[in-house]
């Protein structure tokens, strides 16, 4: 299969679940790989608590991109932390069906003192796969990012984009079903993040990945999404969902892409302008 | 354009082209660091020989030339290697078991939080303490012996080092923290792969720190602790200050000072060798 023939396919298509962004409204899909069921998280307590989070209900099918817009203050990094485990709702459930989670950061969060392939095998290596296999996994998951070649560079020798896939080596590594991915292209240049663009697309499609994606780039929400949901500001909240279609490949420069984007930033602005006064 | 294709072009575009190999470039490096050095040693012997040559204190004060021909003899026919030998023993001893002490303490209060209450200000308080304070309560404990002198050192080396790492490990960047744990690293695997190698140059910088205490401390109770058939260079300059031999006394100085310069040189080049590793040395500069 050449690269074009999977860039064509739907992007993580799974049978059975193409009705899954039907009206299906916050209690979501049937096959959900994540559900959140009325979240809320409250940071503090007393007088100087801060919700970050009020009664957030949503719901990502199995093989589907879902992304998350907000403006800033919309609790969306503490979303995917509770999300990944890293940290327990105040109230309400966080559900992932027993599924593995990984996380990508805005930066690469690679550890600096290993190489770009040491980075990647000790993500192989806390999950226990016996050292006879490492290595062979480890090219494998260099080649799936087009890093052939760089294992033994060390991160500060390698570009910003080259880093981020190093990262993204190292989320696949987990074995995760589950990729949650916070604002990771957003310290890119634009040239680099519309390949990675397509390259995650197309890693997602080989790997039949489900993807929650954050970001504050409204056309990038649009040419990745398969679904994006608005939060509000200061709590977080639900307060709008586009479901996109996908009926073939995107571009970030198509007219589809930035009606949906123009639509999106509208319905920001709204919501900003209810903290302008 | 394939995306791979523009992907890969992308790469070397950024990652620029190869570093030329330049077999010059090494040896003309060695010199720009060299000549200073050298430089600033010619100037102060020639102040020292101006010095002597004046007559100030001329009975007692000798130029260089008398300091360095007694250093030769010492080297050639006396006992300076021997010397040298019985100190160095004592500071590898002291400072290896410093570095245990400290690692186990500095890892125990990062750990632990009311250990870090209990000790944590402690530590600090002991490393500005004087170390010849404690000469004579650890003659007093021990005797005048070669443990009462290993005493000493350990107390002046190990609290920098125990500092060093726990500054490490409180210095773990908090992202870094997220993403081994998103990566399932728990515990003492957290440690092992992610906590300490994060502290390590805050680690070696505290080592560093604690080897010049330590040398400090080592003369410091050398001075003081007389032991029987060990002769060390803190003894051989308590001999010279009875003899009023000064050239003795000056090229003993001079050993000190070598030994501790080299030393502090070691652990420079290690502390670059691994920020560099990281990428944390302004490639202009190196």
């Amino acid at each position: 299969m050449s690269t074009t023939d999977r860039r064509t396919a739907p992007l993580g298509y799974v049978p059975g679940a193409s009705a899954r962004s039907e009206g299906s409204g916050p209690s979501g899909p049937d096959r959900a790989a994540v559900r959140l069921t009325d979240v809320t998280k409250v940071y503090g307590s007393g007088a100087r608590a801060v919700q970050a989070l009020d009664k957030v209900s949503l719901a990502v099918a199995d093989g589907e991109f879902v992304c998350l817009i907000g403006a800033s203050g919309c609790g969306k990094s503490t979303l995917l932390s509770l999300v990944a485990g890293l940290d327990s709702a105040t109230s309400g459930e966080v559900f992932t069906a027993g599924r593995r989670v990984s996380l990508m950061f805005q930066e690469p969060a690679l550890f600096p003192w290993l190489t770009a392939g040491r980075n990647v095998e000790l993500a192989l290596r806390a999950r226990g796969v016996p050292k006879a296999d490492r290595r062979e996994r480890t090219r494998e998951l260099l080649e799936t990012v087009r890093l052939t070649g760089f294992g033994d560079k060390r991160p500060h020798e390698l570009s910003g984009g080259m880093r981020q896939r190093v990262a993204m080596a190292r989320a696949l590594a987990q074995d995760a079903d589950v990729l949650l991915m916070d604002e990771p292209f957003g310290a890119l240049d634009a040239m680099t993040r519309d390949l990675l663009h397509d390259e995650l697309e197309r890693i997602c499609a080989e790997r039949t990945l489900t993807v929650l994606f954050v970001t504050h780039n409204v056309r990038e929400a649009a040419r990745l999404g398969d679904r994006v949901i608005v939060l509000s500001s200061r709590p977080g909240r639900v307060i709008d969902e586009v479901s996109l279609p996908r009926t073939g490949p995107r571009r970030i420069d198509s007219v589809e892409v930035a009606e949906v984007a123009g639509r999106l930033t509208d319905r920001l602005r709204e919501e900003m302008g209810r903290h302008g006064h | 354009m394939a995306t791979d294709q523009a992907l890969l072009g992308l790469d070397n575009l950024e990652l620029g082209p190869a570093p030329r190999s330049d077999p010059g470039r090494l040896a003309r490096k060695g010199w720009a660091a060299v000549w200073p050095k050298l430089l600033a040693i010619a100037i102060v012997l020639a102040i020292w020989e101006l010095v002597a040559l004046s007559g100030w204190k001329q009975y007692v004060f000798k130029g260089p030339g008398p300091v360095f021909s007694n250093l030769w003899n010492d080297a050639l026919h006396g006992n300076l290697w021997s010397v040298i030998g019985v100190t160095l023993q004592s500071a590898v001893t002291g400072y290896a078991l410093a570095i245990l002490i400290g690692t186990v303490v500095g890892v125990l209060v990062a750990r632990i939080p009311p250990v870090r209450a209990a000790v944590g200000s402690i530590i600090t308080g002991l490393q500005t303490m004087p170390s010849i304070a404690w000469v004579p309560f650890a003659i007093i404990i021990f005797g005048e012996n070669a443990s009462a002198i290993l005493f000493v050192v350990v107390l002046g080396a190990a609290p920098s080092i125990a500092n060093g790492l726990i500054t490490g490990v409180d210095y773990t960047p908090p992202l870094l923290l997220r993403a081994g744990k998103t990566m399932g690293l728990r515990g003492f695997a957290l440690y092992r792969y992610l906590v300490l190698p994060a502290s390590l140059p805050a680690y070696v910088a505290g080592m560093k720190q604690g080897w010049a205490f330590a040398w400090r401390s080592l003369m410091a109770g050398e001075l003081v602790v007389q032991i029987i058939g060990q002769f060390s260079i803190g003894q051989q300059l308590n001999v010279d200050q009875s003899n009023q031999d000064f050239t003795g006394a000056t090229a003993m100085i001079i050993v000190i000072l070598v030994i501790g310069i080299v030393v502090d040189t070691l652990f420079t080049k290690l502390d670059q060798g691994i920020r560099k590793r990281r990428g944390l040395l302004d490639p202009a500069t190196t």
